[in-house]
């Protein structure tokens, strides 16, 4: 337990002891009367379609916090190499902190193999990961790519199970995104069809989810490189603002200014070298 | 709600009715999977369906998943259990092949198997039917149920819906069948589970494994044997 004036380093890894203590406590107390508070969940439409050149995937822009928007723009289509993409849903800081964690392993990769990564190695790495921590790391993710042996399009859950499929919806709003990709998906497609498929497999989404709404994100990933739009489509229903909410700097006049300098004593000095072989 | 003469009061939406509840489930194989020994191989078998509470996450799942070249398991269970399982035991037998120098046999892979199913038994869900060939004792079944047993059966079938083809099978297995009628047989069974069970359906996924090696097929939903009560 660290106190607030001590620096303790911090353990590297996740650290559970919350989650553990939370259904020590609920089952103790009986679940009627205590709930632990649960972890941000994005609703969210993602999709990703598997067309002749590459891979098409889709995502909607809107995060909420329970019943409000809290980000009309929130970008839920990750970099992870430059030749693989991954859309996340569930628990946003999961999504959004696995696949940062997996994107920093796989160019560490890169760098010491001298290759693009592949798709099975990313999905393997995250099933991994996954699995360890038996669905305490909220993230659902669709993994979407280009490697030398082709174009792969791959879900992982957030207990570690792996599917690779042609065509994949995810999110609050995807049994109305699969029902569009389940009546339009036809192998070898090309990339108009299948941009215009993913954005009306979100669209489908926004329309009938509350979770998801605002604007729709598109990323292509070819062979020769990726085309991530952003917006694909901006939201219909977008209002006007009435007046400019920017103040210029002296707006608020200032009466009194005064300033404290704390005494701050130097308590402990480490070095660390760092390892630049 | 409660409704007061002449006011009306209104609920706001919970949140929890935003995400819906099977985010909340785990990846199941409800399941129906099925091995049959048959003289020079086994043939197995498997439905396509994976299910997260409800929701049908991925409708042409292949459950019958290799292990070595004449060595399968079909998987039920947690999703991620399974695959989990399957891809230890996979890396472990390919290391003993690589140290004996020879290919493992089917026994070998089945108490792999049985061993991880056991000693993790509180935290894995998972049953397995082992089937495969092998130069000393030529087609083999092996069933690993929830809970780690092995035994060697000339039938095993697993899964939820492997309840509602008992009957048949002990009816209708003979011992002494060829290959084709050990896959007409299989692919009866499967077609009769996954017209009862709910958790199975899709395509139903058949392979033979033989000395010569593994022979893949795939029944789809419309070509399934149907039967007069269906």
């Amino acid at each position: 337990m660290a106190l607030s004036y001590v620096f303790e380093t911090p353990v590297s890894g996740f650290n559970f002891e919350n989650s553990t203590r939370n259904a020590g406590l609920e089952s103790l107390l009986g679940d009627t009367k205590v709930k632990a508070p649960r972890p941000l969940k994005t609703g969210t439409t993602i999709a990703g379609v598997v067309y002749k050149d590459g891979v098409v995937l889709g995502a909607d822009t809107r995060a909420t916090s329970s019943e409000v928007v809290a980000d009309k723009m929130c970008a839920k289509i990750h970099y992870i190499a430059p030749n693989i993409y991954c859309c996340g849903a569930g628990t946003a800081a999961d999504t959004e902190k696995t696949t940062e964690l997996l994107s920093s392993n796989l160019t560490i990769f890169s760098m010491n193999s001298g290759r693009n990564p592949r798709l099975t190695m990313a999905a393997n790495i995250l099933q991994d990961m996954l699995f360890r921590y038996r669905g305490q790391i909220g993230a659902n993710l669709i993994l979407g790519g280009v490697d030398c042996t082709g174009n792969h399009l791959y879900t992982v859950g957030p207990y570690g199970d792996m599917d690779k499929v042609p065509y994949l919806a995810m999110g609050s709003g995807d049994l109305a995104a699969m029902g569009i990709l389940e009546d339009r998906f036809k192998p070898n497609m090309g990339i108009e069809d299948a941009k215009v498929l993913v954005r009306d497999a979100i669209h489908a989404g926004i329309m009938s989810d509350l979770g998801s709404g605002n604007n729709i994100d598109i990323c292509v990933i070819t062979k020769e490189g990726v085309d991530y739009i952003r917006p694909y489509q901006e939201s219909e229903f977008k209002d006007k603002r009435q007046r400019k909410y920017k103040y210029k700097p002296g707006t608020t006049p200032v009466l009194v200014e005064n300033v404290i300098r704390l005494e701050v004593d130097l308590v402990e000095e480490t070095i660390q070298k760092m390892e630049t072989a | 709600m409660v409704v007061y003469a002449g006011q009306h009061q209104t609920e706001c939406l919970q949140y929890s009715e935003l995400v819906p509840d099977w985010t909340e489930h785990e990846v199941n194989t409800g399941t129906t999977i099925m091995a049959v020994e048959f003289n020079g191989g086994v043939v197995i078998g498997a439905d396509s369906r994976t299910t997260t509470g409800a929701y049908i996450a991925n409708r042409v799942t292949d459950k019958l998943t290799p292990i070595h070249d004449r060595i399968f398991c079909c998987r039920s269970g947690s999703a991620a259990d399974t695959q989990a399982i399957a891809d230890a035991v996979t890396y472990q037998l390919g290391f003993y092949s690589i140290v004996m120098d020879e290919p493992p046999l089917v026994q070998t892979a089945a108490n792999l198997f049985r061993q991880l199913c056991y000693r993790y038994r509180e935290l894995l869900t998972a049953g397995i039917i082992v089937a495969g060939w092998d130069n000393r004792h030529s087609g083999q079944v092996y069933t690993v149920p929830i809970g780690g047993m092995l035994v060697r059966q000339p039938v095993a079938v697993g899964g939820s819906g492997s309840s509602y083809i008992y009957g048949f099978i002990d009816s209708t297995y003979k011992p002494g069948m060829t290959k084709e009628e050990c896959l007409r047989f299989t692919g009866q069974a499967l077609a009769l589970a996954m017209e009862r069970d709910g958790s199975s359906g899709g395509v139903a996924r058949l392979a033979a494994i033989t000395q010569a090696g593994l022979e893949h097929s795939v029944i789809l939903g419309n070509q399934l044997p149907k039967f007069p009560t269906a």
